[in-house]
């Protein structure tokens, strides 16, 4: 099908085009930029490489790390860790989401508790669960799911009490059992909303997991940056921290692949 | 005449920390076999909550209720689920139920087809416009093959000119369908153009005040839009009007 565009709409969008374009570039600029001045003012000398490292330095560490092929096993155990801390936070916190709002009696009893715990920060507990559960990947998703765990709940809690009385009563006139309500109603309109938790908790389990690893491992993305920290390797803790962003931006945008198929098919 | 619901001496109160509110005091209530029983009220007077004891949604505090028959409901808003298709939305009365028999959706196709929402039943909800989200609405109550329907104020979320024709349209349907209907509202036209008898219900706590057998002339059928050029229908205005006291309440 062809539709009619005026030449001024063509321009509109060559415009948006070329824009987007500037952006990307702008961008690119930046990120180039940084790296060739940081390695620059290295080569020369005039910032501290004990202190700073140097892009090349870092590089040059990854690739040993790749070619004897530790890399992988720290970021396969920080990313499994993680998938299992999130996935285990976000269902378990969305069952017990379920079971508050299937029984509000249930809710009142445990909001001040629900309250206190989230206002808490999940990290001061670390050392705790560590102790009780042990060191090595179980602590360590421990810690995640404690983290993931309590805004999920609270927040799926919210989303799922706020959903429209009037739409209730319209199944209710149906006859239809609180259960029906649940699977009909309360989890099909919130499934937008659990995909947003999702993405936070990915955030918060990567805070669990290194945290964790800061604590107790001799594996993982964690374990690499405080041991970098600790013996003055800052390519190391550099290397680590790049590493870890792009891991946490991977999964981040597996999720965001997700919602985009599940928005266009709800189109 | 059959009586297809009777409500007797009906008391209901509300609970709640700053007090009880007596809503409904004494009310006494009919709907005639093949009537469309027309409720009006000043607003918050407890219009929905009679319906809502009709649907079992709430419990009268005393009182007897006679339901002859099977109830649907359909309210002010079309609470259509946006991710279900049309047809979802109308097949889920049954589905609650557990009558989604393949008879049933034969029904359903026919209704479907009937009004105008053939080609639509694979369309999702913000695809259609207000009217036509109130007709599959209507539609869905019908599915579950209710005796009597309870409509809520079913035009108010809609624009004036919609409201005219869906009204017409609503009524054509329930006529057609033989189905018996309590209407709420407090649009005076409304309840004029759409019912065979009128309930006028007092402020809190609501007691029926005074019935009204509504006999319009028209020209042909008589349908919401037609009944609005009746000769007797400035009359009937004028009575409710005053039956309402509407100036004392403001």
């Amino acid at each position: 099908m062809k539709t009619y565009k005026s030449n001024e709409y063509n321009n509109y969008l060559k415009n948006q085009k070329k824009q987007k374009h500037k952006i990307i570039l702008a961008q690119t600029f930046v990120l180039i930029g940084t790296v060739i001045i940081w390695e620059f003012l290295a080569k020369l000398e005039i910032i501290n490489t004990f202190l700073l490292s140097s892009p090349s330095a870092i590089f040059n560490l990854f690739v040993e790390y790749l070619k004897d092929g530790s890399i992988f096993m720290h970021i396969g155990i920080s990313v499994w860790e993680t998938i299992l801390g999130f996935s285990i936070g976000t269902i378990l916190g969305i069952v017990i989401a379920i079971l508050l709002w299937y029984f509000p009696s249930f809710a009142k009893v445990m909001d001040p508790f629900l309250v206190v715990l989230n206002a808490l920060p999940k990290t001061a507990l670390a050392p705790i669960l560590i102790v009780w559960v042990g060191p090595g990947i179980k602590g360590i998703v421990v810690i995640a799911v404690a983290i993931a765990l309590v805004t999920t709940i609270l927040s799926a809690y919210n989303y799922f009490i706020n959903v429209d009385e009037d739409k209730i009563k319209m199944l209710k006139s149906f006859g239809a059992t609180k259960l029906q309500i649940l699977t009909k109603l309360i989890l099909p309109s919130n499934i937008g909303n659990i995909i947003n938790i999702t993405k936070i908790n990915i955030g918060l389990a990567w805070v669990g997991v290194i945290v964790g690893e800061f604590i107790v491992s001799r594996y993982g993305l964690g374990y690499l940056i405080v041991y970098g920290g600790q013996v003055f390797r800052l390519d190391l803790v550099m290397m680590g921290v790049i590493v870890l962003a792009f891991c946490a931006l991977i999964m981040y945008q597996i999720v965001n692949l997700l919602e985009k198929i599940y928005n266009t098919k709800n189109k | 005449m059959e009586k297809i619901v009777e409500l007797k001496d009906i008391n209901k109160s509300f609970y709640t920390n700053e007090g009880e509110i007596l809503v409904l005091k004494n009310l006494n209530l009919t709907l005639e076999k093949g009537k469309i029983l027309g409720i009006l009220g000043p607003s918050g007077c407890g219009k929905s909550t009679i319906l809502n004891i009709l649907t079992n949604l709430l419990k009268p505090t005393s009182g007897e209720i006679i339901v002859n028959g099977k109830v649907g409901y359909m309210f002010q808003k079309d609470n259509l689920l946006e991710w279900r298709t049309i047809k979802e939305n109308i097949t889920i009365g049954l589905e609650i139920q557990k009558k989604l028999t393949n008879e049933a959706i034969q029904k359903i196709d026919k209704l479907l087809i009937i009004y105008g929402l053939w080609e639509f039943k694979n369309n999702f909800p913000r695809e259609l416009s207000g009217g036509m989200r109130q007709r599959v609405a209507l539609i869905r109550t019908l599915a579950t093959d209710p005796d009597i329907l309870l409509l809520d104020e079913p035009f108010s979320a809609l624009d004036y000119q919609t409201r005219l024709l869906v009204s017409d349209d609503i009524y054509r349907i329930i006529k057609q369908e033989n189905k018996d209907a309590i209407l709420v509202s407090h649009d005076i036209y409304e309840i004029i153009a759409m019912s065979d008898v009128v309930a006028v219900l007092s402020k809190r706590p609501s007691t029926i005040k005074n019935t009204y057998e509504i006999n319009l002339t028209t020209s042909g059928l008589r349908t919401p839009l037609s009944s609005r050029n009746a000769p007797e229908f400035k009359d009937y205005f004028n009575t409710l009007w005053k039956e309402l006291e509407i100036y004392e309440n403001i």
